[in-house]
């Protein structure tokens, strides 16, 4: 290179303050190409070095699914008198392993990227985001199966199946919200992983997977919608398997009952962009 | 300047001064202070049995508001012992760290290598790191893709590119990361510690890199311990005390300044440094070194003559008494022994209790920077009579300072020469 060349290039430069690490910050582009390239790599790394590659994500849903509907249908019973209560609760499985899956992983995420934190610049939230959409991979592959399974099933695609997206929207804006406010506690405090798998199989109960909410007995039934996963499981498991199922207002007397699910839902989503937001400038140094 | 030196910097002295090009740094009072919790909450259950333990904490100052400037195209070092601030500020240049206060302003595209790595993550491979890396960067992933090659050929690690970066040594990943840094085209590069970096061959592939850099006009912000790389590279350098700036300038003084440093806190860190006595019918006065001027000093250039001047004064009557020398370094070799007998002006031996012995020694000064101490012997050198002696261990300490650093402990006058003659066969 010449040096007039690089001289003028060199002066074509111009100041610009350098305001320090954040959550986002650095360009939209580079944020998203960042997130696509660390979970694609990430999905990679955890079905490719396996032998049985993407088949483990698959059987363990699977292997779940055929553990309860036993429980369920010969044991327990309660399975019986609900309609298509079998894909009802492999849905159920799928999409809370998801929410598990994505919360869990990132509890840990930016601390075992420590390495990469301490020594680059670079938006920290794509580390929970790509944790989370690493679960959202593994999740639509797995979604795919379980369409499979309903139309084999003999359920019918009705109009009602569109609104599924919106559903499934408000489930990955929570589990991401969670996932931020897990990854940046586990920084400065390290029990947040075991509180966190006893909340998640907590939710796990609260949540209707198992079992739809109209067999919970109607006092409680207000209590489990507080849990705002409750009105999403119920609508979803409405609007693709049981047309004719009471919707979650409907569960809770209109929907003034759904306001302390939503009033939860808006504050963990703003408590986990909060909180992210506030740590993300630190994270390096509490590492 | 070693020679060496003075090739390298020879090819930039033809464009423009780096003094008079545009800012490519520009740091004003920049602050950083750590809160070191004296007792670390590091989980609920801690935070909940005590609950204000989190403000038990006291507050490092690593940086007190420093200032300073680079400009595009120069090659700036920064020195400072450890602890001194200066990787707390490599890391708020790299934006790892976000400052208290001051502002900092960068032109260009930056690429740091701090602590001998540009961030890896250790179960991924290569392909993938370097990837990752580009694209943290601000690459494209394509563009990411395609500075593969060329990374992993400096590197020398093309057979290594799916293996998962744990099973690489050390020398390999620092391999990886500096020639990571190297390709990431950036417009200023923020490096700390590297030139001790893998065997002789990529060292000097990196000491090429460098050079090829400098002429190219890039903007290099090098951390270090090594004075001689400072000499070697650096337009300018600076060091950074106690999160202060101590000097800023030519790199020559400011290594001197860093060598003195280093040696005129040493004493505070050790007794074992102090003086020590033991003798009998002969007392030490006082002991020092001299400068050229005759005053007191505590160090000495390189190259510069050596003045001691020591004041002993006999206790009791004594004959034949000798007094020597032992100039030892910091390792507690011995260098150099000398001594002399002491005899009055009229050439006797006999010394009488209350006389004052004056020694004033001037020695060529061979030695290579660092920490010297000078003991201190008396000692009768007759048979029979009274014992008279006398031991003073550390009797003086000096540095030599000097801007040549050297891997020996003596820096020896000498001529070398290479000649390339015809091939035989003519």
């Amino acid at each position: 290179m010449s040096t007039a060349a690089a001289t003028s290039e060199a002066q074509s430069m111009e100041l610009r303050e350098v305001v320090g690490p954040s959550a986002l910050g650095g360009g939209r582009r580079r944020f998203f190409d960042l997130l696509w390239l660390l979970a694609v790599t990430e999905f990679k790394r955890t079905y490719f070095g396996t032998v049985l590659g993407y088949l483990w994500s698959l059987i363990r849903p699977l292997m779940l699914f055929a553990v309860l509907l036993f429980v369920f249908t010969k044991i327990v019973r309660i399975g019986g008198e609900t309609p298509n209560y079998a894909i009802l609760l492999l849905f159920g499985i799928v999409l809370f392993s998801f929410f598990q899956e994505a919360t869990q992983n990132s509890v840990t995420s930016v601390v075992a990227e420590e390495g990469v934190v301490r020594k680059t610049q670079f938006p920290r939230l794509v580390i929970p985001l790509a944790t989370v959409l690493t679960a959202a991979f593994n999740f639509c592959l797995n979604l795919v199966v379980v369409f499979v399974f309903i139309l084999a099933w003999g359920i019918d695609p009705t109009w009602s199946w569109l609104l599924f997206p919106f559903a499934l929207t408000l489930l990955l804006v929570l589990t991401a919200a969670i996932s931020m406010m897990l990854s940046v506690l586990f920084v400065r405090f390290r029990d947040v992983a075991i509180i966190w798998t006893v909340l998640a199989q907590v939710l796990f109960y609260a949540t209707p997977v198992l079992y739809p909410i109209t067999v919970v007995p109607e006092k409680y039934q207000h209590l489990l919608m507080i849990n705002p996963l409750a009105p999403i499981f119920t609508e979803i498991q409405r609007w693709v398997i049981n047309p004719g199922a009471e919707s979650a207002t409907e569960v809770t007397g209109g929907a003034l009952g759904l306001l302390p699910a939503a009033a939860i839902f808006v504050g963990v989503c703003a408590f986990g962009v909060w909180i992210f937001r506030r740590e993300a400038p630190r994270i390096a140094e509490e590492l | 300047m070693t020679d060496d030196a003075t090739a390298i910097t020879a090819p930039s002295q033809s464009a423009t001064p780096p003094s008079q090009r545009p800012l490519a740094i520009q740091v004003e009072g920049l602050k950083k202070a750590f809160r070191i919790p004296t007792h670390r909450v590091d989980s609920l259950k801690e935070r909940i049995v005590r609950p204000f333990s989190g403000r038990e904490y006291r507050e490092l100052q690593a940086l007190k508001g420093i200032g300073f400037e680079v400009h595009q195209g120069e090659f700036f070092g920064i020195v400072g012992r450890n602890g001194s601030g200066k990787s707390t500020l490599l890391k708020l240049l790299a934006s790892i760290y976000r400052a208290d206060a001051g502002t900092i302003r960068m032109a260009g595209r930056l690429a740091p290598f701090i602590e001998l790595g540009v961030g890896f993550n250790l179960e991924l491979t290569a392909r993938e790191n370097v990837v990752l890396n580009g694209v943290m960067m601000g690459l494209t992933p394509g563009e990411a893709s395609s500075r593969l090659d060329a990374v992993l050929e400096f590197a020398e690690l093309d057979e290594f590119v799916d293996l998962k970066l744990k099973n690489y040594s050390s020398g390999m990943l620092v391999r990886l990361a500096f020639s990571t840094m190297l390709q990431a085209d950036a417009d200023v590069l923020l490096i700390d510690e590297v030139l001790a970096v893998g065997d002789a061959s990529f060292q000097q592939k990196c000491a090429d890199a460098f050079r090829r850099m400098k002429n190219e006009g890039k903007t290099i912000v090098l951390v270090t311990h090594e004075m001689a790389t400072v000499e070697a590279y650096c337009h300018r350098a600076m060091l950074i005390n106690d999160g202060e700036i101590q000097a800023i300038g030519e790199p020559a003084e400011v290594a001197n300044r860093y060598l003195q440093l280093n040696f005129e806190s040493a004493p505070e860190s050790g007794g074992e440094e102090e003086a020590r006595t033991s003798g009998d019918g002969v007392r030490m006065l006082d002991a020092w070194l001299k400068d050229g001027e005759g005053e007191r000093a505590s160090n000495v250039e390189d190259g510069q003559p050596i003045r001691l001047h020591v004041e002993l004064e006999v206790e009791r009557d004594a004959d034949g008494l000798g007094v020597g020398f032992i100039i030892a370094n910091a390792e507690g070799l011995g260098m150099f022994q000398f001594g002399t007998p002491v005899q009055d002006e009229e050439g006797s031996d006999q010394l009488r209790a209350g006389q004052r012995i004056e020694v004033e020694a001037e020695l060529e000064n061979p030695l290579a920077p660092g920490r010297y101490f000078v003991h201190c012997g008396v000692q009768r050198h007759g048979a029979g009579g009274e014992d008279v002696g006398l031991y003073t261990h550390n009797a003086v300490d000096f540095v030599v300072y000097g801007s040549q650093s050297s891997r020996g402990v003596l820096m020896l006058q000498h001529t070398i020469a290479a000649r390339v003659g015809e091939g035989g066969a003519k």
